[in-house]
């Protein structure tokens, strides 16, 4: 059985919300155990973004596993509607078109090729890929790549996307480009989002709300309220005011 | 011209050699040269009268090493398909594989003739046994050297183990599977010969065999030639396989994949 991606935006109800309730998750390494979180608490809406900001290393990739179901928290409770994962590195399989990696959720719940490629080709239209539908990822741009990255994870068909640090590994020019087609598409197809970055900015930028972590054990430090309308400006005196309150919670003096 | 450039030194350092062996065995005298080593001359000699004795040899043993890793490859793929599904089975096998390597072939090559004849079968089980260990170790190592993220990638989607083997795992271990079997060439032509030298009439290993005792060492030594250049072919042949077949794998040297 295979669910046609939807062609309408999506209606999510209450159950695609995301529940993150103080979590603690220890790791057991060679050199002794590392806390990656310490009572962690997170909420995310249906249709909310969150935007996690946080320094490296303070388990913000452990708080998607965990709502992606991959990790078990050792206490605390995680209530999380299907998620879907864009890994940090796009992670697109070499040997495949991209319309064929586009589409390899579908095919991960047992599509035919044909079917995967059908239910995958409007959207590599609507996303400016129909030129590449045919191309290997090692010819597409660092920008392209990570729009059929996310394809792939839209297509899964999940209320909730869980996107590890997408625009991370992208130069400066090509990630401010992205994160306004990200922010249009979401407007456009609404989804629960939980969206991890080390880029203040960008944070606020995207998110509904921002969640400032603190270093490792991680939780959280401090939480914005962003909800100002799309497309935002980077300029916008709002917006810088922001950034600088969550450069503050993370302890960084401007 | 850039290939030329290229291979010039090569070509150069081979050229010096020889001329080094050549001035070596003439300085040795006429009996060295029939019976111990011939010179560079009297090998390009032997290839020339020869040519019909070392052709119709070289398809037997041509098609021993081809149909060999061809068994091997196989085989090989599906023990370590079967070996990544099961720990188990790793640990039963692994040993018995690398013994498999360790063990000089001409110990159980009498007891497969005994078994299976003077045909081409018992020669065909050598080169696949010899050939397998390289085969086996390199698909092994290539789908257990997937990339965990892809992994728990295909499980937030919903993918069973047996779809991200099929979609994810196969598919990145393929280079490995040529590596593999790249590896395995230059053993399993070494592997034909002492097949052929303890039980056949026939192929270039017998040639050396029979060469040997009666005083034609340049002759061995034009088999062996013939060998050498069919272990070079076969190895770029598989290489320009893998660049038809899987051309996403291929990346000229100097490319930095960005």
């Amino acid at each position: 059985m295979v669910e046609a991606p939807p062609e309408e935006p999506r209606e999510l109800n209450a159950a695609d919300a995301v529940h993150v309730e103080l979590v603690s998750r220890t790791f057991r390494t060679k050199r002794g155990p590392i806390q990656a979180l310490a009572s962690m608490s997170l909420h995310a809406a249906p249709r909310e973004v969150v935007a996690v900001v946080g320094p490296s290393g303070c388990g913000k990739t452990t708080l998607l596993e965990l709502i992606c179901g991959l990790q078990r928290p050792d206490s605390g409770t995680v209530r999380a509607a299907p998620a879907a994962l864009m890994p940090q590195r796009d992670l697109l399989l070499p040997w495949l078109s991209a319309i064929d990696n586009a589409g390899l959720a579908l095919r991960a719940r047992g599509a035919s090729r044909l079917q995967a490629r059908k239910a995958a080709a409007p959207w590599l239209e609507r996303f400016g890929l129909e030129r590449f539908e045919r191309t290997r990822p090692a010819e597409l741009s660092g920008g392209m790549r990570q729009r059929v990255s996310f394809l792939r994870t839209l297509l899964a068909g999940k209320p909730v996307l869980a996107l590890d640090e997408p625009f991370a590994a992208l130069d400066a020019i090509t990630r401010h480009e992205m994160q306004g087609w990200l922010s249009h598409v979401l407007t456009g197809e609404p989804r629960t989002v939980v969206l991890i970055t080390h880029d203040v900015e960008e944070a606020v930028i995207l998110g509904d709300r921002v969640v400032v972590m603190s270093p490792r054990p991680g939780r959280t430090v401090a939480e914005i309220d962003v909800r100002l309308a799309r497309p935002r400006r980077r300029t916008d005196p709002t917006v810088v005011e922001m950034r600088e309150r969550a450069l503050a919670a993370l302890g960084v003096r401007t | 011209m850039k290939a030329v450039r290229q291979a010039l030194p090569a070509a150069l350092l081979l050229l010096a050699l020889l001329g080094l062996w050549e001035v070596y065995v003439d300085l040795k005298g006429t009996t060295f040269a029939l019976a111990i080593l011939p010179s560079p001359h009297l090998v390009a000699k032997a290839l020339y009268t020869d040519r019909s004795l070392l052709w119709s040899s070289f398809l037997v043993t041509a098609q021993e090493v081809l149909l060999g890793i061809l068994v091997a490859t196989a085989l090989g793929a599906v023990l370590s398909v079967a070996i990544h599904f099961s720990a188990t089975l790793r640990r039963a096998t692994y040993p018995l594989i690398v013994a498999s390597q360790a063990v000089p072939v001409v110990v159980f090559a009498p007891a497969l003739a005994f078994w299976l004849g003077f045909g081409i079968l018992p020669k065909l089980v050598v080169v696949a046994v010899v050939s397998f260990f390289s085969i086996v170790v390199a698909t092994t190592a290539g789908l257990a050297a997937v990339d965990p993220e892809l992994i728990k990638l295909m499980r937030t989607f919903d993918a069973s183990r047996m779809r991200t083997f099929w979609h994810v795992e196969l598919p990145s271990a393929l280079p490995a599977v040529f590596t593999g079997a790249k590896i395995a060439v230059a053993v399993s032509v070494i592997g034909a010969v002492f097949a052929e030298y303890t039980g056949s009439n026939s192929g270039l290993g017998y040639v050396i065999l029979v060469s040997e005792s009666q005083l034609l060492a340049a002759r061995g030594v034009a088999a062996t030639v013939i060998l050498s250049v069919f272990a070079i072919a076969l190895f770029g042949l598989l290489g320009l396989a893998e660049r038809l077949m899987l051309p996403w794998a291929y990346r000229p040297r100097g490319d930095i994949a960005t």
